[in-house]
């Protein structure tokens, strides 16, 4: 109860604000319709008629909800118009895309950690592969990979495990420097090879900064996939989703993808925490 | 600053030849030992031209304020600092010989123990490193962690254990692979007085026990003249010995020993000689 209260003033607030937001931007439509045909509106009809529109500047909170309802439970799962559809079409890339960054980030992070001159030279360039942005690449990784015949899920997964592997790299480096010095001499004085050192220290004591990279690439990982799907006119997917939503003013299906998106990027966070969870007790971090 | 290997009467001391004879081979020999780090602010010379031999048996207390070098002498012994001068000998070889051959447990100032690791684990580390096999491996943990009295912790986590039985369980992993060194770099620096008497007491009725020598790196005067059969005077910038003082008290050392005349005298004598250290700034 005690984490509920805050949680649901929080939400309350939130949803207060979108209300008067919803109600402030929409407005203006109806005020135009109401001069157009010629009769003047309350405002308490105003209100009324910015909860319902079918194309609003910003949809209220139920109509999200209720589209939400409708796309998912409220029809059948191999409909074109599902979002459970649109969402496994997503889903599958980003968890491919999410298994090669974490790998290619593990890997990186392992001989930048133990070669001096992957140390100096692969962080720089893995910092500026961030810095170009993906939505100019997406595209035409899409384009090279299709012309070598590549297609479907393979292009996107590249895409969403480029923005995955960084966080992994970061988070797994500092991970594996995370031993106090004293542990390394100590394990200098057992004359343990590098390969013990890495198995029997390095490796555990970063499991706690592995999964919160983890975390991190995951919802990157998403976002990687999404990104692929929007400009290469993609048909399926929440990416495509958003994007025919915007061709066509269509701005509760825009919204009902986003929370689509949001919720899963939430399930997988939430997943790789309850695994956290458990790893972190089982290894005895938690007290 | 060359010293002859001490002889002890062996009261009390049936186990194995603890004295080395004149002309034995001393456990550790350096010679004209000296370390220059080079740093921003110009060379710090964190040892100079030591001279010192240490003989089987032998319980060496190291003593000077900070900065004198003497944990620096002890992880040259250990090589895990190199020397810029002079020579060193651990059981006849080089440092990094004598690592490779595992002939020292180092007990570092915080206890260090692998937090994933329970106490059992922990003890298990080095011997898994080095090989031994799975039955040997549960024998000497049961073993060590007797010799420390913590037998019934060996599956508690680290954490749950208070700061003195953490340390006592890194000087079990320490002493599990059986090597004949043992170098302390100031291990009970961080606890209380109370439990430290009482760990200081274990440690001589450990070094009583087993055949080790032990080099004790420490500032507290009371705790190295209560510990040690030698105590080496250090004094900082440069680090050298400035007097190595024989430990004259008798060989059973109950606490209250540390209000006699005798033990205070040999104390006013340590204190004297880091007096003199400090001369030198």
């Amino acid at each position: 109860m005690n984490r509920i209260l805050p949680i649901l003033t929080v939400v309350l607030a939130i949803l207060a604000l979108w209300y008067i937001a919803a109600i402030w931007l929409n407005a203006q439509w109806v005020l135009d319709q109401a001069e157009r045909a010629g009769h003047s509106v309350g405002l308490w009809e105003i209100i009324e008629k910015t909860m319902s529109q079918d194309r609003p500047k910003l949809p209220a909170p139920h109509q999200v909800i209720a589209e939400l309802w409708h796309a998912t439970l409220g029809m059948k799962l191999t409909s074109k118009r599902s979002l459970f559809f649109h969402s496994w079409v997503t889903l599958a890339p980003t968890l491919l895309g999410f298994l090669i960054g974490t790998v290619t980030g593990l890997l990186l992070a392992v001989g930048i950690v133990h070669n001096r001159a992957m140390d100096m030279s692969v962080m720089p360039w893995a910092i500026a592969s961030q810095t170009v942005p993906i939505l100019a690449i997406a595209p035409m990784v899409i384009v090279v990979l299709n012309s070598v015949g590549i297609t479907g899920l393979i292009p996107k997964a590249l895409i969403s495990a480029y923005l995955c592997f960084f966080p992994v790299v970061v988070g797994m480096v500092k991970g594996l420097r995370s031993p106090d010095r004293i542990l390394i001499d100590l394990m200098k004085t057992y004359n343990a090879s590098r390969w013990q050192v890495f198995w029997k220290l390095r490796l555990p004591a970063s499991m706690p900064y592995f999964f919160t990279s983890l975390k991190v690439g995951a919802a990157a990982a998403l976002i990687g996939t999404i990104v692929a799907e929007l400009p290469t006119g993609a048909i399926r997917g929440l990416g495509a989703r958003l994007l025919s939503g915007s061709y066509y003013g269509q701005t509760i299906q825009i919204w009902a993808a986003l929370f689509m998106a949001a919720i899963l990027a939430a399930a997988l966070v939430g997943v790789i925490g309850l695994v956290q969870n458990r790893v972190l007790k089982r290894m005895g971090f938690v007290r | 600053m060359e010293t002859a290997a001490t002889t002890k009467n062996g009261e009390g001391r049936a186990a194995a030849p603890r004295t080395a004879g004149h002309g034995a081979e001393p456990v550790i020999r350096a010679r004209r030992l000296s370390l220059t780090f080079e740093t921003r602010d110009g060379p710090v010379h964190a040892l100079k031209d030591v001279d010192l031999d240490i003989s089987r048996g032998e319980f060496v207390s190291f003593i000077g304020p900070s900065g004198c070098g003497k944990t620096t002498f002890l992880r040259v012994v250990a090589g895990l600092e190199q020397p810029t001068g002079g020579e060193i000998l651990v059981n006849g070889m080089t440092p990094d010989e004598a690592r490779r051959a595992r002939a020292y447990g180092y007990v570092f100032q915080a206890p260090g123990l692998l937090p994933w690791r329970t106490i059992a684990g922990n003890v298990r580390l080095p011997l898994e490193i080095m090989g031994f096999e799975k039955g040997e491996q549960e024998r000497r943990i049961a073993e060590v962690l007797d010799l420390v009295d913590l037998s019934g912790f060996g599956r508690k986590y680290p954490w749950q254990l208070s700061g003195g039985m953490q340390q006592r369980a890194s000087i079990a992993r320490a002493l599990s692979f059986d090597a004949g060194i043992l170098l302390m770099d100031e291990p009970f620096g961080a606890l209380d007085e109370i439990v430290r008497d009482h760990l200081n007491e274990q440690l001589i009725a450990l070094w009583k026990k087993t055949d080790k020598t032990i080099l004790f790196v420490t500032h507290s005067i009371p705790e190295a003249v209560y510990l040690s059969t030698r105590i080496v005077v250090m004094s900082p910038r440069p680090g050298r010995v400035i007097e190595v003082i024989e430990n004259t008290l008798p060989e059973e050392r109950p606490l209250d020993i540390r209000d006699t005349p005798e033990f205070l005298a040999i104390a006013h004598k340590v204190r004297e000689g880091l007096r003199k250290g400090h001369a030198y700034d």
